[in-house]
């Protein structure tokens, strides 16, 4: 069987020294994505996954583990070849605003994008310019306008299309709606899904919010306090999650509901996240889990294979 | 209804930019009684924020009410002094914001500022203004009072902070709770937590909360009536139980349909054409109008008031029977 | 794919291609403000007297007119003259090149030497940082006019030692504020896209960091200077500036001091030119500073 495996992660960790003090960002995480399929990262604050989004890209530097994208292990390219390869993966932020140059106009930003990687001519990558703006949904006229012009809608659609411009394998879409407003969020979504399709991207799609995540995803993860709980392909995780955490979270979406008897209760979790400056011992999630024995205290249990895809990080997962 | 807490008729408000007017509210009428939790939805640019904000007095500068009222227990809150509205805020409105950090004073001691909201508004003395806060600090939730009292805001985390404020805004036992948007910039579960919270406190101390959010989960699922606006105007208005049997503003319709709920991976989801326009001049006609699928000329030319359409329910539209009659 | 398309509405105003934009922006945002504009008009006004002053002077600032000691405003002298008979208009036309050299050096100078040690402070981090930046606390709190004079002592009174003597001390605020601008994008989404893009330090430097940060250097540069204005005319007073028979602000308003009962016009002109272009650097650092940073929306 070919193996079109383009992404491997394996047993990555990410330590910031803030003032001193220790922060664990990620620790010791694993997954593989295979070309053409979307994984989801879901967390909270704290949680680690823009922080993963950013090790996978290379934009930050992990202190222990393997990235290993199209076969070629990240940490070991020199500064040129890993800018070469940075037109292979690429990344959509939060905020478009603040990922834009706001001295430059839009159709200058996303030539640049090419001319910085050497894709084409001037000429051949202002037409481009104009053949993305269409394909992404804005106006010609666009490519004239300022950041602040500009609404955050249609902003991260010239981020999306600036991403585009270099023809990338894998996008790393870091919470690309939760800026925008609801009627704006369903249009960008749909957008990512038909790029996907129509250039067999892979993505990695970050969000705390778990339907949006689900929509797009074929398989999730979800971290918290830098750890993968609990990891499956979407649909088996929302049918039955495995991992104490990724129920409490399922809770806490609250849905409009059908009628009005079937109003959601409002059940709230015990306890804050805590800090991941002083994570605590054993499972992270013992201090809140209303499941937890002095083994999940003491011990930081291994991800237990629940079935074929479905991972969980719980000494009491079956 | 007795004498409503809080009615707000005909607000207009607009805000001056450098080189126009923006039209952020276009005629809003509502009001509140006792013992009721009302949620105003919508987008940004609805003007959802600004119709509650200017109503208690908590205008930017740059803005300015050019007509309406809004009556607090009959009297009108745009009408009095300064001071007189201080009072009122703070003592019988509690008002809580966004962003708590933001809205907390950095170099001040979180118990100090639980204080101070009762002895500037004469609430109790300092013995009793202490006792107070340290019972507050309790109620919300935030373990050991006695020794957070003394730290600042930046020492908690964000759900703690919203807390904070709640009890800030709670003090004074006030008979109405505004708040703008309170968990939209928390983390789920901690919204989840907040909302838990307000209930909590809503149904002990009796009070009626408006909440300002553009989540219609948390609106459907919190409050008895619900408020859709768009275009600085209401589109439409009902008890939340009528609201979702029969959803009749075509708005309101294309929210529900557009919001990706869990289990809906693989259905098409049908967005919104288009985007919402901030309104730099006097809106002509529905505001919807050029976003909507029910939409005719008459829709452009002449704005639909908001009528009763059914009991508890009222809409602004020229076409909410279609709509409803669609929907089923 | 066709509700994509169809959803591409929005507010984009239709725009004509102009690549000034943000140049025609700036500058309606300046002219709003009316102070602005009339003390650009007088700085270039300035600019411009400084520059041709001496070859369209009536008199030759060197020498005086005995026949014409202490005469007030008159048609021969339109400012008067002083005690030794020279033409304050003349004088003070002259003055302005004199000042206007010194200050613009002196700007230039402290500049250069902030914006050197600000980006090595702010690019660098670590020790450079520190030391760099408890050497602009410490040239903060030391009044910049002490320094100066002592360094005139050292350096003597001419021109390029007194644009070293002002210019050196001055460093302070553009490092801070540089290094300030440079930390705030640094780890700022902007650069980070711009890395994943490929892009090299230097083209992140030159294409994305350096168009943000020109408006803010430009106007610290715009108030610099009237600082610096003031400088050298301190200096003049105490008779530690240029030395006479160069002209200047300083030395003027130092002789007119002493006879201000007698022959008032000594004073007032000169001072009255000074301050109007003290003022109208000011008031063009403020329009600068509403353009390049507006406060209130656009």
């Amino acid at each position: 069987m070919p193996d079109n495996r383009l992404l491997e992660v394996e047993n990555v960790s990410k330590t910031f020294r803030v003032q001193g003090k220790k922060l664990r960002a990620v620790e010791n995480v694993s997954f593989t994505l295979e070309a053409g399929k979307t994984l989801g990262l879901v967390g909270e604050s704290g949680s680690g996954k823009s922080t993963l989004g950013r090790l996978v890209l290379r934009l930050l530097d992990a202190d222990q583990g393997r990235i290993v994208f199209g076969g070629k292990d990240l940490a070991k390219l020199k500064k040129n070849d890993l800018r070469a390869l940075r037109r292979e993966m690429q990344i959509i932020f939060q905020d478009p605003s603040a990922s834009l140059n706001p001295r430059m106009t839009v159709g200058s930003a996303i030539e640049d994008a090419m001319a910085i990687q050497r894709i084409g001519t001037k000429e051949s990558r202002r037409r481009r310019v104009s053949e993305l703006l269409e394909r992404v949904g804005l106006p010609d006229e666009v490519r004239h306008a300022y950041p602040h012009e500009l609404s955050g809608g249609q902003l991260q659609r010239v981020g999306i299309a600036r991403a585009l411009s270099l023809d990338p394998k894998l996008i790393v879409c870091d919470e690309p709606v939760s800026a925008l407003d609801v009627s704006i969020q369903v249009q960008v979504i749909q957008l990512l899904r038909d790029l996907q399709q129509e250039f067999n991207l892979t993505y990695i799609f970050i969000s705390h919010n778990l339907a949006v995540v689900e929509y797009l995803s074929d398989e999730i993860a979800v971290l918290y306090l830098g750890e993968v709980v609990e990891q499956a392909p979407a649909d088996e995780l929302f049918a039955s999650p495995k991992h104490p955490y990724t129920r409490v979270l399922l809770q806490s979406i609250l849905k409009v509901p059908d009628r009005p008897e079937k109003r959601q209760k409002l059940v709230p979790i015990q306890g804050e996240i805590p800090s991941p400056l002083d994570p605590p011992g054993g499972c992270a999630f013992h201090p809140r889990c209303p499941f937890a024995t002095d083994k999940c205290r003491a011990v930081k249990p291994e991800r237990k294979r629940v079935s074929e895809r479905h991972l969980a990080a719980c000494h009491l997962a079956e | 209804m007795s004498e409503p807490l809080l009615a707000i008729d005909n607000l207009h408000v607009r805000f001056s930019r450098s080189e126009d007017e923006v039209y952020a509210v276009n005629g809003v009428s509502f009001a509140i009684g006792e013992n009721e939790t009302l949620g105003i939805v919508g987008e940004s640019g609805s003007g959802k924020s600004v119709t509650l904000m200017s109503s208690i007095g908590l205008l930017r500068e740059n803005g300015k009410i050019t007509a309406g009222t809004a009556k607090f227990r009959g009297r009108d809150l745009l009408r009095l002094r300064p001071k007189q509205l201080e009072d009122i805020r703070g003592r019988d409105i509690g008002v809580i914001f966004q962003d708590p950090m933001t809205s907390l004073n950095p170099v001040m001691r979180i118990g100090d500022q639980i204080m101070e909201a009762m002895l500037t508004h004469h609430y109790a003395g300092r013995k009793e203004a202490f006792e107070r806060t340290l019972q507050l600090l309790n109620e919300m939730g935030i373990p050991d009072p006695k020794s957070r009292f003394r730290n600042y805001p930046h020492e908690f985390s964000g759900g703690m902070r919203q807390r904070i404020m709640i009890a800030i805004a709670l003090a004074c036992e006030p008979q109405l709770l505004i708040a703008d948007e309170p968990t939209t910039a928390l983390d789920v579960t901690v919204q989840m937590q907040i909302l838990a919270l307000l209930q909590e406190l809503r149904d002990r101390r009796g009070m009626s909360v408006v909440m300002v959010t553009h989540d219609f989960g948390v609106a459907t699922n919190f409050c008895d009536r619900i408020i859709v606006m768009y275009g600085g105007r209401i589109m439409e208005a009902a008890r939340t139980d009528r609201f979702l049997r029969a959803t009749a503003h075509p708005y309101s319709l294309g929210l529900k349909r557009s919001i990706i709920e869990v289990g809906h991976k693989g259905k098409p989801i049908v967005p919104i054409p288009g985007a919402a326009r901030t309104l730099t001049g006097e809106p002509v006609g529905c505001p919807f109008a050029e976003r909507c699928s029910f939409a005719t000329e008459r829709c452009s030319a002449e704005a639909p008031a908001l009528r009763a359409f059914a009991e508890d329910h009222e809409v602004a539209c020229h076409h909410a029977e279609e709509v409803v009659s669609l929907a089923r | 794919m066709a509700s994509t398309v169809a959803a591409t509405q929005g507010s984009v105003a239709v725009r004509k291609k102009n690549r000034n934009r943000p140049f025609v922006q700036g500058w309606r945002r300046f002219s709003r403000n009316r102070l602005a504009v009339a003390g650009l008009a007088w700085v270039a006004l300035f600019f411009i007297a400084g520059i041709i002053g001496p070859w369209v002077a009536p008199y030759d600032y060197r020498f005086g007119d005995f026949l014409a000691i202490n005469q007030g405003p008159s048609w021969h002298h339109i400012f008067g003259t002083d005690n030794v008979g020279h033409d304050m208009f003349s004088q003070i036309l002259f003055s302005i090149r004199s000042a206007l050299v010194v200050a613009v050096g002196a700007t230039l100078v402290s500049f250069v030497i902030g914006i050197v040690l600000g980006l090595w402070a702010g690019l660098t981090g670590g020790i450079a940082d520190a030391v760099i930046m408890r050497g602009v606390d410490f040239m903060m709190t030391l009044p910049g006019f002490l320094f100066a004079l002592i360094l005139v002592v050292l350096l003597g009174r001419g021109y390029w030692s007194l644009i070293l003597a002002i210019g050196i001390p001055g460093w302070a605020g553009y490092a801070r504020l540089i290094r300030s601008l440079v930390l705030g994008m640094r780890n700022g989404e902007m650069v980070e896209a711009a890395t994943a893009l490929g892009a090299s330090r230097a083209h992140i430097a030159r294409r994305y960091m350096l168009p943000n940060v020109i408006g803010s250097m430009a106007v610290s540069l715009a108030f610099g200077i009237p600082g610096d204005l003031a400088q050298i005319a301190g200096l003049s007073i105490f008779g530690m500036g240029l030395q006479p028979p160069i002209p200047s602000f300083g030395n003027m308003l130092a002789q007119a001091g002493d006879n201000i009962l007698g022959f008032p016009w000594l004073l007032y002109f000169p001072a009255g030119i000074f301050a109007i272009t003290l003022l109208s650097f000011l008031f063009v650092a403020d329009g600068l500073q509403e353009a390049f940073h507006p406060k209130g929306g656009r």
